[in-house]
């Protein structure tokens, strides 16, 4: 992963509570067996639409999707995130987040911000006002704002993601480091845990 | 910090503690995994990447793998028709060969949805923590497991390091007391839950389903309820084990025998929530006068008991709910005030990790016995896995099935998510024992209601929402 430290740029306003990750990639495009070239997918049955705001010229080149609340529920698809990631995205902005969604976001270095209800609300609000609007997400410390509109916020990661973030480091290598914790926990298992035998 | 073991805990907390491998304050717990289940659809970029950086998988033997998601549920014998679909189930095989992992390919007689087939080889067991690159994992919690879904990165981190790292989850008890009455199911009770907590009511918590209710259930419905706990949004659904449980784990494949089951079930039974222990929140269900539910809209807490209507938007309160419903509506054809018995579908579909255990497909069957899927309409039964199948084909429930006019086919995830050629077209109306209504689930355009697999059966031969009863 990539250190992800500030996020600035425009937003697209996507005025929609309870988007699945159903939606942000479709089924069809989970048959893919690689990692990347899923922008194409992102939100595919819905950009058909002419007047869908991923559409629109004016939100061309965003970097932070500002959502309503539930974004992300659904299947644990990480597919969703590449999608967003390699359209162009940076950050998503919401009031609340599915859970396994918000996990594979910070895997991949796409920002989680999870804001007050009342300002999610003022952020799509702002953005459909004014699509030029510049707003800014500082990991370090926490914040989200939009100076053009008078706007600010905090958002919460917890002080790993936060490091993990900022280094960009790799979570299978900082979970080695606990090997001897782990081979320890290994050895004092329950004899009545199944397997199913290793082929060679 | 109070010792936490002398403190009265959450049956979660429990299972949580006695897997943390190592803690630090301010930092997630790494837990153990001891069952990691995989499937074609999200682990070819985790076996990619764990390539890439020249690491193995550190478990095999804790780690089984199925085809689900993508095969076709017909025609098994001859090669799979969509280039795409064979070869993510191609490339399964191959990971698995050269990983050494346990596979269930396509017509093994042990592969089925992934959910379906941990529990009935005894692999899903009380006590344990079971991850899967799947949502719906959480249907292992029924056994008092810890289980919950994980995204391909962390499928790819379990396979290095068979641990996972993870935050504390809140607790919420969902107590549900109260007989239920003639044809109302375990799914009935899971819908109305979601329909009372909302599809992010569960945000951030484990689950643990509590009462009388959950008590008398069978182990299927147990699984059909902690399925569903995704659905409102929770981390995982736990049920405490008891003899329900036992006497289902008993005897299957994998499943401790001799001196090891007595192991087992000593420690099993201590698998309960400690009198005293608190929850962060708690919902209360009575069931008494519940009635079966059937969803309106695009998920699944947009439902309505089946004698209710198709809600009018402006009685919703929330201005986001209000919005939601509107667009709903629009996708799913349905006018405000619409009684649902007057709603006719055009498809019935029975199947899914909710309801395709063996106990659905008898429902189900009873209910068409001797009568006659509605002319016109498209029917398919497609069992959960192919000892699933194996079992209903014995009882000669394919016979009910195919003498009432439904298509008896080949165990997978199917209709569900319409990846394999099982799919709704635009506007097609479907009565689904599945778990998602969400906008283009089971085909692009297609419009999803979800419901028990009885009020299926019913509605399968009355053309509209029906319940059993109400059938000539
Ligand atoms: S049956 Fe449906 S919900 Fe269950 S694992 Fe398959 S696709 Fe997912």
């Amino acid at each position: 992963m990539k250190p992800v430290r500030v996020v600035s740029g425009r937003a697209v306003p996507l005025d929609r509570s309870d988007v699945d990750t159903d939606q942000i990639i479709p089924s069809d495009w989970l048959k893919r067996v690689e990692r990347t070239g899923f922008g194409a997918g992102l939100f595919s049955d819905w950009r058909d639409g002419r007047d869908f705001v991923l559409n629109r010229p004016e939100h061309a080149g965003a970097t932070v999707l500002v959502a309503g609340p539930n974004f992300g529920t659904g299947s644990s698809r990480e597919h969703a995130v590449w999608a967003l990631m390699d359209y162009g995205f940076e950050a998503v902005v919401s009031p609340r987040f599915g859970d396994i969604f918000r996990i594979n976001c910070t895997k991949q270095g796409l920002l989680p911000v999870q804001v007050e209800p009342s300002l999610g609300r003022a952020l799509i609000d702002a953005v459909i006002q004014d699509p030029s609007l510049e707003l800014t997400i500082d990991v370090a410390r926490g914040t989200i704002e939009a100076p053009g509109a008078g706007l600010s916020g905090t958002f919460p990661l917890d002080e790993f993601t936060r490091d993990r973030l900022l280094n960009g480091w790799d979570d299978i290598g900082l979970t080695l480091r606990h090997e001897k914790a782990i081979s320890r926990y290994e050895q004092a298992r329950p004899t009545w845990m199944p397997s199913a035998p290793a082929r060679s | 910090m109070a010792d936490r073991h002398t403190e009265p805990r959450a049956l979660s907390e429990k299972v949580w503690e006695r897997h943390v491998v190592s803690r630090t304050e301010g930092k997630p717990d790494l837990l153990f995994v001891d069952l990691h289940l995989v499937h074609e659809v999200t682990s070819p970029q985790a076996f990619d990447a764990l390539r890439m950086a020249g690491r193995t998988v550190r478990h095999p033997e804790l780690t089984v793998a199925t085809a689900d998601h993508n095969v076709p549920t017909t025609g098994l014998d001859r090669p799979v028709a969509d280039p795409i679909s064979a070869k993510q189930l191609e490339v399964l095989e191959a990971n698995c060969a050269s990983f050494g992992i346990t596979c269930y390919p396509m017509g093994h007689s042990n592969q089925g949805i992934v959910h379906i087939i941990g529990p009935e080889l005894g692999l899903s067991l009380p006590g344990m923590t079971v991850v899967c690159g799947d949502s719906h994992t959480s249907t292992h919690g029924a056994f008092g497991a810890l289980a919950f879904g994980i995204g391909t990165s962390e499928v790819e981190h379990v396979l290095a390091t068979q641990t996972l790292a993870q935050p504390r989850p809140a607790t919420m008890a969902i107590e549900v007391d109260g007989a239920l009455p003639a044809w109302v199911s375990a799914k009935d009770v899971v819908l109305a839950i979601i329909g009372k907590i909302g599809t992010g009511g569960g945000i951030g918590h484990v689950i643990e389903y509590r009462g009388s209710t959950i008590r008398s259930l069978s182990m299927e419905g147990r699984m059909t309820v902690c399925n569903m706990s995704i659905e409102a949004g929770a981390r995982a659904g736990m049920i405490a084990p008891d003899d329900t449980t036992f006497a289902y784990i008993e005897g299957r494949p994998h499943a401790p025998s001799g001196a090891r089951w007595e192991e087992a079930l000593s420690d099993w039974r201590g698998l309960v929530t400690d009198e005293g222990a608190t929850f962060d929140s708690t919902v209360r269900i009575d069931t008494s006068s519940l009635a079966p539910h059937v969803t309106w809209g695009t998920n699944p807490a947009q439902v309505v008991p089946i004698g209710g209507s198709v809600p009018h938007p402006d009685e919703l309160v929330e201005p986001s709910a209000r919005e939601a419903a509107t667009r709903a509506l629009e996708y799913m054809g349905l006018v405000p005030g619409t009684a649902l018995r007057d709603v006719a579908v055009d498809t019935v579909f029975i199947g899914s990790c909710t309801n395709s255990r063996i106990e659905d497909l008898r429902e189900a069957a009873q209910v068409l016995g001797g009568r006659q899927v509605r002319e016109g309409l498209r029917a398919l039964v497609v069992p959960g896995s192919h000892r699933v199948k194996a079992q209903a084909e014995a009882e000669g429930l394919d016979k009910v099935f195919i003498a009432a006019g439904f298509e008896w086919r080949e165990p997978g995830c199917s209709m569900c998510l319409a990846m394999n050629p099982d799919k709704l077209s635009v506007g097609e109306r479907c009565a689904s024992t599945s778990n998602r209504n969400f906008e283009g689930r089971q085909g692009r355009g297609g419009r999803t209601h979800l419901v028990s697999p009885a009020v299926a059966a019913a509605t399968a031969v009355a053309g509209h929402f029906a319940t059993p009863d109400e059938l000539p």
